[in-house]
């Protein structure tokens, strides 16, 4: 179908078997990754590093939705959820709102932990039934966190409402703010750029950490599940804890990503954490290719840049076509992301960019 | 209990079978879906936004053509103008969306639903607009008593019709050669389709039933609370396919049983919850109260009310 991506992926299997092709290539990706957002501050100003800032927290979203959907094959129609139980917990717990000032390092593992744990209580009842059940709990999980976002706060004020948790500290480690500008060799730094840097530097580690699982022992039983429960579990895996432990490391990954959000925003509010947010994660791993981490990657990217892209495409076109704006770009992105999941699984199941492997089961 | 006690208490059992009546309704598409094909359509809610915004719009042509029609006849016509724009948005839907898919892995056609999900809820944003739009009192909503609670017009209808249907519904599905088709594919569809049943027609039949069920459910909202908007369907998605988990999925009385009671548990419990939890949580909570029955019933009986197994099939 699409002769480019095929390309490139065989390009990339050979260029994997020359070990000199290979350092090449990881010294060439991690320059171009080191001055990117100079390169990209300078061209279009700091609105877009903030973009690319954004693009690196969907990449460890949509991987930590991967493990879930991708791995497991177990359908979570509300991960958005855990993505605000991780915001939420930094946000109340270095914020001015409870006068709670704990460090970054205490609060990032925190989010994660809590995010995990709500995973686990809403798949423990799920996973044992068919997968429908545990998409529609989802779906419904993820309203029901807004629900408690929204309303808790009376009679005693625990969110702030609607309104949200705002001042919340920004990131940073012991006195090093990454709020402020800092100046490194005469050149200056500011803020947006560092938050590229640590959110980079997390997302590699939420690749590598991705990498290692797939191949391991947990990653191989993940889609041993996903191809066929019955005959994994009668090759001895346990599949409810497997997916149990699949569904809370997913949680926790989005709830790593929540905590970088609240931080870097300042702010959190319900609005944030609507069903649409869950669609376009899963639209990320399912367009990019289901189960394949570069694959994931390359959807995360895509389509964080896109609603971008939109902005200054769609509504120009507009002005000159109608002289007025009759599709908001925001419509006509749910619209193509609706189309698209639609698309992709009729005609492209395993993505645009699927693995090796799983080119080979569909072509057998 | 005093007699004003007693009268909120009347009350909120009056609100719950409004409430079930409709929840039945739409649980009914969920259920026979899920009997013949072993899917849950996500987008189903979605097809009862439609029917609600396209009575709506029809409604309003009518009116404009004709000032002088009665309320309840306008409501009537446009209703019986919605109901076949739903049967094509469902035939529709199951033709594109799920039948290339029959055989795919589970999660394939899961994936697809959610896509034609959000699919339709944009088009009903480009074409009926972000804003919510009041839904004329076309059957009158002058309140009276009863027993000392207050009832409206509307409601009665809503019961009436709803009711009328389910027992229509019953009616074809067990009594006649098409029902019996249907219960045979829902059953066996290989065995069925050696029989002489026409598997595709019949699932295509059963899309279509279902939608036509689900634009009279979404009129029933829409004339309950006067109001219609893009986004009523997916709530009210969620609450009937909890309904039709309560009373077993696949189980057509099971879907009507879920419906009611489902309607009564959210009626008084929102009536109630401020009692029960000191004042903490109020009436703003009464969505949650579906999730929680849907996560009971799960854990502690899955197969529902009156339901068959739901443990992974192999």
């Amino acid at each position: 179908m699409s002769w480019a991506a095929k390309d490139l992926g065989d390009w990339v299997e050979t260029a994997k078997r020359d070990p000199r092709a290979r350092w090449l290539g990881v010294a060439l990706i991690a320059v171009a990754l080191a001055v990117l957002p100079f390169v990209a501050g300078a061209v279009g100003g700091r609105g877009w590093v903030r973009i690319i800032d954004f693009a690196l927290l969907y990449v460890m979203l949509a991987l930590g939705l991967n493990i879930v959907v991708g791995f497991a094959g177990l359908l979570d129609l509300g991960y958005i959820a855990f993505y605000a139980v991780g915001a939420y917990t930094y946000a109340l717990l270095a914020s001015p709102h409870f006068g709670i000032h704990l460090p970054v390092w205490l609060v990032l593992p925190m989010g994660a932990g809590v995010a995990g744990v709500f995973g686990v209580l809403l798949g423990a009842p799920t996973l044992k039934l068919r997968g429908d059940y545990l998409a529609i709990v989802t779906l419904g999980f993820g309203e029901i966190i807004r629900i408690f976002l929204n309303n808790l706060n009376a009679p005693v004020n625990i969110t702030n409402g609607p309104q949200g948790v705002n001042r919340i500290d920004p990131i940073s480690f012991s006195n090093f703010s990454l709020a402020k500008p800092v100046e490194v060799l005469g050149i200056d730094v500011p803020s947006v750029h560092l938050y590229y840097y640590l959110f980079l530097a997390l997302a590699l580690l939420v690749i590598f950490v991705s990498l290692r699982l797939e191949n391991s022992r947990i990653g191989r039983a993940w889609v041993a599940i996903r191809e066929d429960e019955v005959a994994a579990k009668a090759m001895g895996i346990n599949t409810r804890n497997i997916k149990l432990l699949a569904f809370a490391m997913g949680a926790s990954f989005g709830g790593i990503a929540g905590g970088l959000f609240a931080g870097f925003q300042g702010f959190v509010s319900p609005e944030s954490f609507i069903l649409m947010e869950s669609v376009v994660v899963l639209c990320m791993v399912v367009l990019g290719g289901m189960g394949h981490i570069p694959g994931v990657i390359l959807g995360a990217v895509l389509l964080a840049a896109m609603p971008e892209v939109f902005r200054n495409t769609i509504v120009p076109v507009q002005q000159q076509l109608f002289g007025k704006i009759v599709f908001d770009p925001e419509v006509v992105r749910m619209l193509l992301f609706g189309l698209a999941l639609v698309l992709v699984m009729l005609f492209r199941p395993a993505g645009i960019w699927p693995s090796t492997t799983r080119k080979r089961e569909l072509a057998s | 209990m005093s007699a004003v006690d007693f009268e909120i208490l009347l009350q909120q059992i009056l609100n719950g079978l409004v409430l079930g009546s409709v929840y039945a309704l739409v649980a009914l598409g969920y259920t026979m879906v899920y009997g013949v094909l072993g899917l849950i359509n996500f987008a189903h809610g979605e097809v009862v936004m439609i029917g609600a915004l396209s009575t709506l719009s029809a409604a309003r042509l009518l009116q404009s053509v004709l000032p002088g029609l009665p309320g309840p006849i306008v409501l009537l016509l446009s209703t019986l103008a919605a109901i076949p724009v739903c049967m094509a948005l469902g035939y529709t839907i199951e033709r594109v969306a799920y039948r290339p898919l029959r055989f795919a892995p589970r999660l394939a056609p899961l994936i697809t639903a959610i896509g034609v999900s959000i699919l339709l809820q944009n088009i009903a944003m480009v074409v009926w607009g972000r804003s919510y739009h009041s839904f004329p009192a076309y059957v009158s909503t002058e309140p009276f008593q009863v027993f000392g609670a207050t009832m409206t017009p509307v409601q009665v209808v809503i019961i009436v019709v709803a009711m009328a249907i389910m027992a229509g519904l019953m009616f074809l599905v067990h009594r006649t050669k098409l029902g019996r088709a249907m219960r045979a594919t829902a059953e066996n569809q290989s065995v069925a389709g050696l029989m002489g049943v026409n598997i595709n027609a019949i699932i295509s039949i059963t899309f279509v039933i279902g939608s036509a069920l689900a634009a009279v459910a979404g009129v029933m909202v829409a004339a309950n609370y006067s109001i219609a908007h893009y986004y009523m369907g997916f709530v009210l998605g969620l609450k009937a396919f909890t309904a039709a988990v309560l009373g077993g999925i696949g189980n057509l009385g099971g879907a009507v049983a879920g419906g009611l009671l489902l309607g009564l548990i959210e009626s008084l419990g929102a009536g109630y919850i401020g009692d029960l939890t000191g004042g903490f949580m109020g009436s703003n909570y009464q969505d949650v109260f579906a999730f929680f029955v849907l996560i009971m019933v799960l854990v502690f009986r899955p197969s529902g009310l009156m339901g068959e197994r739901v443990a992974e099939r192999a």
